[in-house]
């Protein structure tokens, strides 16, 4: 199976990521998207490690899964600070900081 | 095989990249993602990684998904409205967008001189992607990037916990301490105080 089409599919994934985070207005399931961004930019590293027969792509993809754990925990811990604060959970209604 | 196998993973990546942005319910979304992240492991395996496909599955699909799910229990899963006050029209840029992006990301892959994107990849030993290698790696050449990034995890777990905490300096009456919760077992629906759980647990202001 030649590389090109796992970068494909992970440019694939990516967009649909992208698009998601644009289209959709619940915090949640735009971190979701982003999710779906960072596995994407996981398969490619991975792709480019198999294609050098080097280890290092590998490496960079679990940094990256540790750096969207800690992602993920702030961001939920924001989602529940605004449900305790009775605020709207949608992203088009929070704009009292856009003046 | 490895044709099907990648075609087969593949799909069921996109399907659950196309579920998780397109299903109304977060609960939803999220199971679909990890529909997602279960495919994206097979095809983390097929290219040799089998340390990141078990972290993958591990990590990722097990613990930090039923973080998710309990936040979207917690929250409260309503359906949103797709369309609503951003209107349609942002909603057509914002595909176009995205289909540019992948063309544009797809005219750089393939258009790329790498010679080496059109063969199977280098040769791969026998211990390559295996946990052995991977932990000789952390503790050798990626040594600081280790420590950082377990540095980072204990900061983002600490601010998660000072975020997501009860605020009883600033509180309005809505809140509730950490007492009122261990003491609601006596506490019966019909003669709720305020202040108590019940009464804090009623429907957020939309």
């Amino acid at each position: 199976m030649a590389l090109t089409w796992y970068l494909v599919a992970s440019a694939l994934i990516f967009s649909i990521g992208a698009g998601g985070v644009l289209v959709r207005r619940n915090p949640l399931v735009i971190l979701l998207c982003i999710e779906l961004m960072l596995n994407a930019a996981n398969l490619a590293l991975v792709a480019f490690s198999r294609a050098h027969g080097n280890m290092d792509g590998q490496m960079f993809a679990l940094i990256v899964m540790v750096v969207a754990a800690c992602e993920v925990a702030v961001g939920l811990g924001l989602i529940v600070a605004l449900f305790r604060r009775r605020l709207p959970i949608d992203v088009d209604e929070l704009r009292e900081l856009s003046g | 095989m490895a044709e099907v196998l990648f075609f087969l993973a593949a799909i069921g990546a996109v399907a659950g990249a196309v579920g998780t942005v397109s299903l109304r319910n977060p609960f939803y979304a999220v199971l679909a993602l990890v529909c997602h992240l279960l495919a994206l492991a097979a095809l983390f395996l097929l290219l040799y990684a089998q340390f990141v496909a078990a972290a993958q599955v591990v990590v990722y699909a097990g613990a930090v998904m039923v973080l998710y799910v309990f936040v979207v229990a917690y929250v409260g899963g309503a359906g949103e409205p797709l369309t609503g006050s951003t209107g349609t029209s942002l909603r057509f840029a914002s595909i176009l967008f995205a289909l540019a992006l992948f063309v544009e990301l797809t005219i750089a892959i393939v258009g790329t001189g790498l010679t080496a994107l059109e063969t199977e990849g280098a040769g791969a030993g026998g211990a390559f992607g295996t946990p052995a290698v991977v932990g000789e790696l952390f503790l050798t050449k990626f040594l600081v990037a280790f420590e950082i990034a377990s540095l980072l995890l204990l900061i983002a777990a600490v601010g998660a916990v000072i975020l997501a905490r009860r605020r009883t300096g600033l509180a309005d009456e809505g809140e509730v301490s950490v007492s009122d919760v261990m003491r609601r077992p006596e506490v019966t629906a019909g003669q709720a105080e305020p202040g108590s759980m019940i009464e804090a647990a009623g429907p957020p202001r939309r």
